[in-house]
């Protein structure tokens, strides 16, 4: 069975610097797959890769079997953002409009349904994240969990299956947290491939099918949750138990260098 | 230590990549216009910012331009017994050069620089990003809409700007220098000639143009977060000023060698 995204020896310099290296990896329609890794490690590049909005120096991606690498940018559209959606690290919510104008800016910008039909897609998924009642506000007036569900509810709108997350729970409180977690544990169940980007082992433990583990640019594990626990990799046991290393060190901390990122 | 023919070759590609960079940028944002009819909403608002919003800054500027040069033109005229003909100095003056000049440096300070640090602001929170991973062709939303409303409303407001000069030119005339208003209006409009009517309406529009493309070219390529922000709005600034001079010398001396 071709998968739907299909990674095959990747590398990016930016600056000069290596940002990833022989990346390769596959994710399968239904798939909730956790790239997981230190910050700076590179994780955030491979959904821009992913959405082509940056193009690798070497290696090819494969969404549905067609190389997107050399696409264009109209060509890009059409095959690969079309059946994408994407909730960015700060959401990522246009400033100058409001939470409707946000959820529903692609079937606006589509043009292709009665504006009727629009809302009330936007209020179902609005509904969906529990946040119908800030329809009317603008995105400066929400907090930064509000944002990020506003961002899920985004994803939704544009009717695509697949939903890539870049660190949907990085600086939220534990209300906040369990709350997108829940989602995309919701998502999950119903069929949604979802790629997510974290640091946060809790997050990744909780919504992943498989992981993938990236440290300065590299893979350093791939398998399920259960498996990395028992990975013997030192880099691997050093993330996920930090302290460890720490105290063997007697203070002496030498932390792991990271990739820079775009 | 770097040697200076290395360091000298680096600036050397690195302006070569800017005016490259740009240039694939104006081509990319003049191609939107085929399809800019559907942002017609977001036209409107920019027409608004750029032509409602600046209308009070460039009626002070051309009344105080017009206002001054008055009363320095009688100044040097005066010993000559020529100050009737003032007039004559402030319309040639303002239609031709200064007019459309401090207009558009007033409006590269309050457009150019807005439309730098909203861009860049939008840059470094990845709203481009966003925009692009949603569809749209950030281009033609955000800078062939801004490029159409400075082209439109810059040769507008200089008209006004030259207008207000004339008036408060007039309005120093006729109260500090005596001078009778039927002299001053006939003098100030006997001495223009369609060339310079033509050559001030044509600066306005390249002088539009470069005020968008800078701010925006300089929006889009931020990095750095707020600290690029600044920087790119003061870059915008700069380098419009700096562009809206030198093509004023280029056009009026090719105005010189076409007439």
């Amino acid at each position: 069975m071709t998968a739907l995204l299909d990674l095959e020896g990747v590398t990016l310099a930016l600056g000069g610097r290596e940002v990833l290296h022989d990346i390769s990896f596959r994710v399968q329609r239904g798939e909730t797959k956790v790239i997981l890794g230190a910050s700076g490690s590179g994780k955030s590049t491979i959904l821009k890769l992913v959405l082509g909005l940056i193009r690798p120096d070497r290696g090819s991606i494969r969404i549905d079997g067609r190389d997107i690498t050399q696409l264009k940018e109209r060509e890009l559209q059409r095959c690969c953002r079309e059946q994408m959606a994407m909730v960015f690290q700060n959401a990522a919510l246009f400033d100058s409009l409001t939470v409707r104008e946000n959820v529903g800016y692609r079937l606006w910008e589509r043009g292709r349904m009665l504006d009727d039909e629009i809302e009330k897609i936007v209020l179902e998924n609005l509904q969906f994240v529990g946040l119908d009642d800030v329809i009317e506000k603008m995105p400066a007036e929400l907090s930064g969990g509000m944002r990020k569900r506003v961002a899920i509810a985004r994803a939704l709108t544009s009717g695509s299956q697949v939903i890539l997350y870049d660190e949907p729970t990085a600086g939220l409180d534990p209300i906040n947290t369990c709350l997108i977690t829940r989602l995309i544990k919701k998502l999950k169940s119903t069929s949604f491939t979802q790629i997510v980007v974290t640091h946060d082992l809790e997050t990744a433990d909780s919504v992943a099918d498989s992981i993938l583990m990236i440290q300065r640019g590299h893979i350093i594990f791939e398998g399920t949750a259960q498996e990395l626990t028992q990975s013997p990799d030192p880099e691997v046991r050093f993330f996920i138990d930090p302290s460890s290393r720490f105290a063997h060190n007697q203070g002496a901390v030498t932390l792991p260098r990271p990739a820079s990122e775009p | 230590m770097i040697a200076p023919s290395s360091t000298l070759r680096e600036i050397a590609i690195g302006a070569v990549l800017v005016v490259q960079e740009f240039t694939v940028l104006c081509m990319h944002a003049l191609a939107g216009l085929a399809g800019s009819r559907r942002y017609a909403s977001e036209i409107i608002v920019q027409i608004e910012r750029v032509g409602v919003g600046s209308l009070f800054i460039v009626i002070l500027t051309g009344l105080f331009t017009g206002m001054v040069l008055t009363l320095q033109g009688a100044i040097q005229l005066e010993p000559y017994g020529a100050t009737i003909y003032v007039s004559r100095l402030v319309s040639t003056s303002v239609v031709r050069e200064l007019g459309p000049v401090l207009a558009a440096l007033m409006i590269a300070g309050r457009v150019g620089t807005g439309i730098a640090s909203e861009l860049a602001s939008m840059q470094v929170t990845e709203q481009i990003d966003a925009m692009r991973a949603e569809g749209t062709d950030p281009i033609q939303k955000l800078v062939t809409t801004r490029l159409i409303a400075c082209v439109l409303m810059i040769p507008i407001l200089t008209i006004v700007a030259d207008g207000i000069a004339m008036v408060g030119g007039w309005l120093i005339a006729t109260v500090t220098l005596s001078i009778d208003s039927y002299f001053y209006w006939t003098w100030a409009l006997e001495a223009l000639f369609p060339r310079d009517l033509v050559l001030g309406l044509v600066k306005p529009v390249v002088f539009g143009f470069l005020i968008a493309m800078v701010g925006c070219y300089a929006g889009l390529r931020t990095t750095g977060g707020t600290v690029g922000v600044g920087l790119s709005t003061t870059q915008s600034m700069v380098s419009s000023s700096i562009l809206v001079l030198s093509a004023d010398f280029l056009l009026t001396k090719l105005s010189m060698v076409w007439s």
